[in-house]
C-alpha cells in the first residue's frame, strides 16, 4: 500500500451546529470517519451540509464532496462510504448520485463514473477488505 | 519450637526476593500480618523476635539485610497502638538511628524511626535525647536528594515528624538542622515530596528564633522562590492525587511563614504580577494579600507605593469594557467570574485596611482618577464613552467602592472628596428633605443625567450601604448621625431619588434606554435598602420608591426589561426588610406593594398577561413569610368573591368585562376566560410554599376550605351556566390540596362544616337513607342521570367527595352510614368523585372503632355491609328487570347485582362498575380480601356475553368497560388514593393482586371459545400487566408473552387504545432489554422469538402514535442480540419491514430504523442485498 499518509497534515474545521430539521428526509453523513484520519468528514470539510441536495418529492439525492487534496486516492473510498451509508439510511425509493466537486480532483470523471456504476459498487462491496474498511468508517454513525 | 520454625518460615518468605513479583508481594504481606498478629497477642515478644532475626539484621548481604530491617520497621508500624516498655523502645530506636548510616538498607531504618517517633504517648514514650539522636544521625548521614522518590518522601516525613512532635529536641540543634533542611529540600521536584517540604519550611520558620533564621532566610527563600508560580508541566492531573491548588496553598503558607522572607518575597510577587500568565497573576495576588496580613504593616509599608501602582494596573487591565444590563446583575458586582479582578480588589481591600491613611492619600491624589472625574462630564450617555475610558471608569468605580467600604473614616474622606463633584456633574443640588420630595416637575431632569457620574455615584452609594450593613456600630440608631458621609448622602438623597425616578420615564426606543433603566432601578434599589430605619432615607422617599416600582409592575408590563428589573428590585427590597427586621419599612412595604399586588390578582383587568401577574405575585410572595400570608389571604378572598359572583350571578361584570374576556381569549388564547380560575392557578403555584411550611399556613388552608363551604351555603340559587366542568374541577383540586395538607383537627372542622352544608341541602334524602328503606329508582330519575338535575347539588356532592378523598385516616367523618348511602346513590348517576370518595373511605376506615362509640361512628365492617349487602335500590314496574339476573327478593337489588346486569339499563351498569372499581381499589390498596369478590364480579361481567350468546353493541361497551375496571384497580391516580391524599397503601399490593388474578385470567383465556371474550380477557390482562412492576412480570415471562402478543394485536385496531398499546410495548421492551433476569426472561423470549417479531413488525406501521412505532423498532434492535441461529430465519422479514420505516414521517422513527437496519444487517454478511 501507500507508505505514509497521502495528506499528512489536514486542516481540521469545527463541526457545524446542527440546525433543527424539517420533516423531510434526513441525510446524516456528518459522522462518517475519514479513511485516513480520525476526523469526521464534516470536520475535514469534505462534506458540508450545503453540498447535499435532497428532493423528497422526486426521491432524489445528490451529494457533492470535496477531497482534501487533488490527487486523493481515497476519493473513491469516501464516495463508497457515502453511498453505503445512504443505502442503509434511505428508503429504497431514492436515487442517489454521488459526485466529486468539479475541479477538486485530478481524475474527476473517472471517480464519478466509478461511484455511480451500480455493478462496480456491488462488486466493490463483495471485496471483504473494502467492506471492512467501509464498516470501520461508518461505525461512529451507528452509535 | 514449632512456633519458632514457623516464625523463621514467615521471616524467610518476607526476606526472600526470588519468586515472581506479584505473587511475592502477596506472600510478603501475608507473612507480615501473621508475625504482627503474633506480636499483638503477646505470643511472641519483640526480644525473641529480634533474637530470631539476628542473622537477617546483621548479615553482610545488602539485600537480605535491607529486607530484614524493613520487616522489623514494618512490624513496628503495625504495632503503633500496642504499649511497649521504654527499654525496648529505646534500644529499638537506637538501632534504627544507627542504621540511618547504612545507605544500602536505608528504607527499613526510615520506616522504623518513623514508626517509633509517631507512637502515641500512651504506649511508651521517646525521650528528648532519643529524638535528638535521631536528628543528629539524620543530619550526619542522610543525603536526601541522592535517594529515590519513595525514600525521599520517607525522609521528609521523618523530618516533619521531628519538627512537629519533638520541637524541644531539635531546636537545640540550631543551625545544623536548618542547614540540613536547606540541603535536603534543595531541588526537590516530586509533588508529594514538595507538599512535605513546603510544610517543613513552614514549621521550621515557626520553630526557630528570628535571629537564627535571619542567616538562612535568603537561602531558604532562594529554594522556595523557584517554585513560584506553581506550574504543572505534567498534563495528566490524575497521575497525582496532589492538585495544583494544594501545592499552591502549601507554598503560600511557606511564603508567609516568617516576616523575614519579606525583602525577597514581595519584589518577586510584584514582578510576577506583571506576568502574562493568567494563573501566575492570580497566584501573585493571592500570595500578596496573604503575605500582607502575615508580614505586618511595618514591613509592607516600604513596598506600599509599588503595590499600589501594581494593583491599579491589574484592576485597570482586568475590567470588562462593557457592563451587562441584564436583571441578574442588579444586586451582584457583575464581574464574579473574573478571578483576577476579584483577587486584586481583595488585595486592595487588605492593604487598604492595613494602611488606610497612606492609600487614601494616594487614591484621592491619584492623577488617573482625577482625570476620569474630569472627563466624565464630557460624555452624556454611556454609549458615547470610548471603550478605554469605560474600562478606566469601571476600575475607578471599584477602587473607590473598595476604599469607601473599608472603614467609616475612609468612607468620610472618599465621599467628601468625590461625592459633591459627582452631584455637581449630575446637576443636583442639596435637597430639602423636609418638604415633599416628589413635586411633579421631574421633567426638567429628564434624560439629562450623566451616565458616567451616575455609575460612580451608584458605586459609592453601594459601598456606603455595605459599610452600614456590615459594621457593628451602626446597629445603634444614633451613631452614623455624626459621620460626614452620612450627612452628605442624606442631604442629597431626596433630589437623587427624584432624578433616578425621572430616568425611568424614558421611552424604550430611546438610544440609551437600557442604561437609563438599569441605572435608575439600581440606584433606587440601593437607596431603598439602606439600613437604620429612616435615618438616611426618609419614609416618604422610601414609599415613593416602592410606589414607583409597583406602578411599573402594574402598568409597564410591555416594557420587558424595566418590568423585570423592577420586580427584581422589589424582591430585593422585600427580602432585605425581612432579613434585617426593618419594622418601619415593613409597614410601608405591606401597605404599598403587597396591597397593590394582591389587588392585581383579583382584578378583572385582563390587559396584563396572566403569566406576568403570576410571576410578580409568586416572586414577591416568596420574600417574606408575612407577605406570603397576606398575599395568600388576599388571593383567597379573591377566589371566594369571584366564585360567588360566578355561581350566583352567572357572569360577574356586565358587557365591559365580557368584552375584555373575549378579547383576552382571542388574543392570548392560553388563559382560561374564567375569572375564578385566575386566583385558582396562583393558589396552585403557591401551594408549593404551603407544603414546605405547613405549620404556619395551616390556618390559611383551613380558612380557605371553610370559606368555600360558607360560600356554597350562602349561594342558594346557582345559575345554569355554572355548569362549567373546568371550574368545578379546579375548585375540587384546590379543595383536595388544601384539605389534604391540613392536620386531623383542622380536617375535623372542615368536615363538620361540609356536613352541615350537605345536610341542609334539600335534595338529599338523608332521613330516608338513615332508615333502611331502599331508594326508589324510577325511570324518571334514571333518564336524567347524565345531566344532574341541579348544579348546586352536583357542586355540593362533588366538593364533599373531594373533602372525603383528602381525609386522613384518623379524621372522624360524621355520620358515616349516611354518607355512604349518599354516595352510593349519586354514584349510580355517574358521579365519579362519589365513587372515588367511597373507595377512599373503605381504604381509610379503621377496622374496629377504638374507644367509646360515638353516635354515627361506623367501623369498616359496617361500611362494607352497607356497601355490599344492603339492597339500596328498588324499581318501579316501569323498569323491566332481566329475568335471569341474580335477583332474590323481588325488586330490591344491591350494587353488585347491578354490575352483573340485573337491570337492562346499560349506563346504570357502567356507573355501577366504575363505582365498584374504585371501591375495589380502596380495598386492594389496604390489602382486604373482599377485593377478590369484586374482581370475580368483574370477571363474571366479562364472561356474561358468552353465556348469553348474542349481544348488542351497547352490551359490548359494558363488557369493555368491565375490562377497563382493571385499569382503575391497578393504575395510580393523582385524583384519589395517592400518598399525598393519605391513602393506606400496603406494600407490594400490586404484585399480590397480579399473582392471584393472572392465573385465573390465563385459564379463562385458554378456555374461552369466542374471539370476543378472548379479546376482552386479553384487554383486562393488558391493564394488569402494564401496571405491575416489571420484575414480577419478568418472572413468568413465559406465560405473559403470549398474552402480551395477543393483547397487542387486539388492541392495535382501535385508536382509543393507543395508550395501553404503548404501555404494553414498554413492558415488552423491558423484558427484552432486562439485564438481571437474563435467564428467565431471555429463555422465554428466545422460545417465541418468531411470534414476537411477527407482532412487532405489524406495530412498525402503527398509525396512531409515534412512540409506539419508535418503541417497536427499539424492541427489534434488542431482538437482534438474541442467539444468531434463532433469529437468522427472521432476518429477511425484519429488514424488509424496517426498510419501510425508513420513510416514516417522524425523524426519530427514521433514525431508529437506520440503527435497527444496521443491527440486523450485520447479523449476517454486511451485504446490502438481503
Amino acid at each position: 500500500m501507500v507508505s505514509g499518509l497521502i495528506n499528512a497534515n489536514p486542516v481540521v474545521y469545527e463541526k457545524k451546529e446542527r440546525r433543527a430539521r424539517s420533516a423531510s428526509s434526513c441525510v446524516n453523513d456528518e459522522d462518517i470517519k475519514d479513511p485516513e484520519h480520525p476526523y469526521s468528514l464534516e470536520e475535514l470539510k469534505v462534506i458540508t451540509e450545503d453540498a447535499i441536495e435532497v428532493d423528497d418529492e422526486r426521491s432524489y439525492v445528490r451529494v457533492t464532496f470535496t477531497p482534501t487534496v487533488e490527487h486523493c486516492s481515497m476519493a473513491t473510498v469516501i464516495g463508497l462510504c457515502l453511498r453505503v451509508k445512504l443505502m442503509r439510511s434511505l428508503p429504497p425509493r431514492f436515487k442517489v448520485d454521488i459526485m466529486v466537486a468539479p475541479g477538486t480532483h485530478a481524475t474527476e470523471a473517472a471517480v464519478n463514473k466509478q461511484l455511480n456504476d451500480k455493478e462496480r459498487v456491488a462488486a466493490a462491496l463483495e471485496n471483504p477488505n473494502l467492506v471492512d474498511m467501509v464498516d470501520e468508517c461508518l461505525a461512529p454513525t451507528f452509535d | 519450637m514449632a512456633e519458632a520454625s514457623q516464625l523463621i518460615q514467615h521471616i524467610e518468605s518476607f526476606v526472600n526476593l526470588s519468586s515472581s513479583p506479584t505473587h511475592q508481594s502477596q506472600l510478603q504481606a501475608a507473612s507480615l500480618d501473621v508475625i504482627a498478629s503474633l506480636l499483638k497477642k503477646n505470643v511472641l515478644t519483640i526480644e525473641t523476635l529480634v533474637r530470631e532475626m539476628g542473622m537477617y539484621l546483621t548479615t553482610t548481604d545488602d539485600v537480605i539485610r535491607a529486607r530484614g530491617i524493613l520487616l522489623l520497621g514494618e512490624l513496628l508500624t503495625h504495632l503503633a497502638s500496642k504499649p511497649l516498655d521504654d527499654a525496648t523502645i529505646h534500644s529499638m530506636l537506637a538501632f534504627f538511628t544507627d542504621r540511618l548510616a547504612d545507605w544500602k538498607a536505608l528504607r527499613g531504618a526510615l520506616v522504623g524511626c518513623l514508626a517509633l517517633l509517631r507512637r502515641k504517648s500512651s504506649g511508651g514514650v521517646i525521650t528528648t535525647n532519643d529524638a535528638k539522636a535521631v536528628a543528629q544521625s539524620y543530619i550526619q548521614n542522610l543525603q536526601v536528594q541522592s535517594l529515590a522518590q519513595h525514600d525521599r518522601k520517607l525522609c521528609f516525613e521523618l523530618l516533619e515528624c521531628l519538627l512537629q512532635r519533638y520541637p524541644d529536641a531539635v531546636v537545640s540543634l540550631g543551625e545544623d538542622l536548618l542547614y540540613a533542611i536547606c540541603e535536603a529540600i534543595d531541588g526537590e521536584k516530586d509533588p508529594h515530596c514538595l507538599m512535605l517540604t513546603f510544610h517543613i519550611v513552614e514549621v521550621a520558620a515557626e520553630l526557630f528564633s528570628d535571629d537564627l533564621l535571619a542567616n538562612f532566610a535568603s537561602d531558604l527563600f532562594e529554594i522556595l522562590g523557584c517554585y513560584f508560580p506553581i506550574h504543572f508541566t505534567h498534563s495528566k492531573a490524575e497521575d497525582f492525587d496532589v492538585k495544583r491548588d494544594d501545592l499552591s496553598r502549601a507554598l503560600m503558607a511557606a511564603f508567609s511563614s516568617t516576616s523575614l522572607f519579606e525583602p525577597f518575597a514581595i519584589p518577586l510577587l510584584l514582578e510576577k504580577l506583571s506576568s502574562s500568565l493568567q494563573s501566575a497573576k492570580v497566584d501573585s495576588l493571592k500570595y500578596l494579600s496573604h503575605c500582607t496580613v502575615k508580614y505586618g504593616a511595618d514591613r509592607i509599608e516600604k513596598h506600599a507605593k509599588a503595590m499600589w501602582s501594581s494593583i491599579k494596573d491589574a484592576i485597570y487591565s482586568s475590567h470588562e469594557p462593557t457592563l451587562s444590563f441584564a436583571s441578574e446583575s442588579l444586586d451582584g458586582v457583575g464581574f464574579r467570574d473574573n478571578v483576577i479582578l476579584t483577587e486584586s480588589l481583595n488585595l486592595l481591600d487588605t492593604v487598604f485596611k492595613q494602611n488606610s491613611g497612606l492609600f487614601l492619600s494616594w487614591i484621592i491624589g491619584d492623577e488617573d482618577i482625577n482625570l476620569i472625574f474630569k472627563s466624565i462630564s464630557s460624555y452624556k450617555t454611556y454609549k458615547e464613552i470610548s471603550l478605554q475610558s469605560k474600562q478606566k471608569l469601571h476600575a475607578v468605580g471599584s477602587i473607590l467602592s473598595v476604599s469607601a467600604k473599608a472603614s467609616p473614616a475612609a468612607c468620610n474622606s472618599v465621599m467628601e472628596s468625590f461625592f459633591p463633584c459627582l452631584m455637581h456633574a449630575l446637576g443636583l443640588s442639596v435637597g430639602n428633605s423636609t418638604q415633599d420630595c416628589f413635586p411633579n416637575d421631574g421633567n426638567v431632569l429628564r434624560g439629562k443625567l450623566n451616565h458616567g457620574a451616575l455609575y460612580l455615584c451608584i458605586e459609592l452609594m453601594t459601598a456606603c450601604r455595605e459599610l452600614m450593613a456590615s459594621s457593628e456600630e451602626f446597629k445603634s440608631v444614633a451613631a452614623p448621625a455624626n459621620e460626614r458621609w452620612y450627612c452628605l448622602l442624606r442631604s442629597y438623597a431626596a433630589s437623587l431619588a427624584k432624578a433616578l425616578r425621572s430616568t425611568l420615564e424614558t421611552s424604550a426606543n430611546e438610544d440609551s434606554y437600557e442604561t437609563n433603566v438599569y441605572f435608575g432601578v439600581k440606584g433606587l434599589l440601593i437607596l431603598g435598602t439602606f439600613r437604620g430605619g429612616s435615618l438616611i432615607i426618609s419614609n416618604s422617599i422610601f414609599e415613593n420608591i416602592l410606589l414607583t416600582f409597583t406602578s411599573i409592575i402594574i402598568s409597564e408590563f410591555e416594557n420587558t426589561l424595566l418590568w423585570k428589573l423592577a420586580l427584581k428590585a422589589l424582591v430585593h427590597i422585600g427580602s432585605f426588610i425581612d432579613r434585617f427586621n426593618e419594622s418601619e419599612k415593613a409597614l410601608s412595604y405591606m401597605d404599598v406593594v403587597i396591597e397593590k399586588i394582591v389587588s392585581l390578582a383579583s382584578s378583572h383587568d385582563f390587559s396584563m398577561p396572566f403569566p406576568l401577574k403570576l410571576e410578580a405575585i409568586s416572586e414577591i410572595g416568596a420574600t417574606g413569610r408575612n407577605y406570603l400570608l397576606k398575599i395568600v389571604q388576599g388571593l383567597e378572598e379573591a377566589v371566594c368573591a369571584n366564585l360567588y359572583e360566578v355561581l350566583v350571578h352567572g357572569n360577574p361584570k356586565s358587557a365591559e368585562v365580557v368584552v375584555q374576556l373575549l378579547e383576552c381569549y382571542s388574543n392570548k388564547g392560553r388563559q382560561r376566560p374564567f375569572p375564578a380560575s385566575v386566583p385558582y392557578q396562583s393558589i396552585y403555584k403557591l401551594a408549593n410554599c404551603w407544603m414546605h411550611e405547613i405549620g404556619g399556613f395551616e390556618e390559611v388552608l383551613l380558612r380557605f376550605s371553610v370559606n368555600i363551604w360558607n360560600l356554597i351555603e350562602k349561594s342558594v340559587t346557582f345559575r345554569s351556566q355554572v355548569h362549567e366542568k373546568g371550574l368545578l374541577d379546579a375548585t375540587m383540586k384546590a379543595m383536595k390540596l388544601a384539605v389534604g395538607s391540613c392536620s386531623v383537627e383542622s380536617q375535623n372542622i372542615v368536615f363538620q362544616k361540609a356536613f352541615t352544608v350537605l345536610s341542609l341541602g334539600t335534595y338529599f334524602p338523608l332521613e330516608d337513607a338513615a332508615s333502611n328503606i331502599p331508594i326508589q329508582l324510577n325511570e324518571f330519575q334514571l333518564t336524567q342521570e347524565t345531566s344532574i338535575s341541579s348544579s348546586r347539588e352536583a357542586w355540593i356532592c362533588s366538593l364533599f367527595a373531594s373533602v372525603i378523598i383528602a381525609a386522613r385516616p384518623q379524621t372522624h367523618i360524621p355520620n358515616v352510614r349516611l354518607v355512604i348511602r349518599l354516595f352510593m346513590t349519586t354514584l349510580l348517576k355517574g358521579n365519579v368523585p362519589a365513587a372515588q370518595a367511597l373507595g377512599s373511605m373503605v381504604n381509610k376506615l379503621g377496622l374496629k372503632s377504638n374507644g367509646t362509640e360515638v353516635h354515627g361512628n361506623c367501623t369498616f365492617e359496617e361500611a362494607m355491609d352497607i356497601i355490599f349487602d344492603s339492597k339500596l335500590w328498588s324499581f318501579n314496574d316501569s323498569v323491566t328487570l332481566r329475568s335471569n339476573g341474580g335477583l332474590e327478593n323481588g325488586s330490591s337489588i344491591g350494587l353488585t347485582d347491578i354490575c352483573r346486569g340485573a337491570t337492562n339499563i346499560r349506563s346504570l351498569q357502567v356507573h355501577a362498575i366504575a363505582g365498584l372499581a374504585w371501591i375495589g381499589k380502596g380495598l386492594l390498596m389496604r390489602g382486604h380480601e373482599k377485593v377478590k369478590d369484586i374482581t370475580m364480579t368483574f370477571i363474571e361481567c366479562l364472561l356474561s356475553n358468552s353465556k348469553l350468546g348474542s349481544f348488542s353493541l351497547e352490551q359490548e361497551s359494558v363488557v369493555k368497560y368491565a375490562a377497563d375496571a382493571f385499569k382503575i384497580l391497578m393504575g395510580d391516580s393523582e385524583d384519589c388514593l395517592s400518598r399525598k391524599l393519605h391513602a393506606t397503601i400496603r406494600p407490594l399490593y400490586k404484585q399480590r393482586f397480579y399473582s392471584t388474578i393472572m392465573p385465573i385470567l390465563q385459564s379463562l383465556i385458554i378456555k374461552s371459545n369466542s374471539s370476543f371474550s378472548r379479546s376482552i380477557l386479553c384487554r383486562a390482562c393488558a391493564h394488569i400487566i402494564s401496571d405491575t412492576p416489571l420484575i414480577v412480570v419478568l418472572n413468568d415471562a413465559k406465560t405473559v408473552i403470549p398474552i402480551l402478543m395477543d393483547g397487542l394485536s387486539i388492541l392495535s385496531n382501535d385508536v382509543s387504545d393507543k395508550d395501553i398499546v404503548y404501555s404494553l410495548l414498554l413492558v415488552l421492551s423491558g423484558i427484552l432489554t432486562d439485564k438481571n433476569g437474563k435467564t428467565i426472561g431471555q429463555e422465554a423470549v428466545i422460545e417465541c422469538a418468531h411470534i414476537i417479531i411477527d407482532h412487532i413488525i405489524k406495530l412498525i406501521s402503527y398509525p396512531h402514535m409515534m412512540l409506539v412505532r419508535e418503541t417497536a423498532i427499539q424492541c427489534l434492535v434488542a431482538m437482534s442480540r438474541l442467539p444468531h441461529a434463532r433469529i437468522y430465519p427472521m432476518r429477511r422479514q425484519v429488514l424488509q419491514a424496517v426498510s419501510r420505516a425508513l420513510d416514516d414521517p417522524k425523524r426519530a422513527v427514521r433514525q431508529e430504523a437506520v440503527r435497527c437496519r444496521q443491527a440486523w444487517a450485520s447479523t449476517a454478511s454486511r451485504s446490502l442485498y438481503f
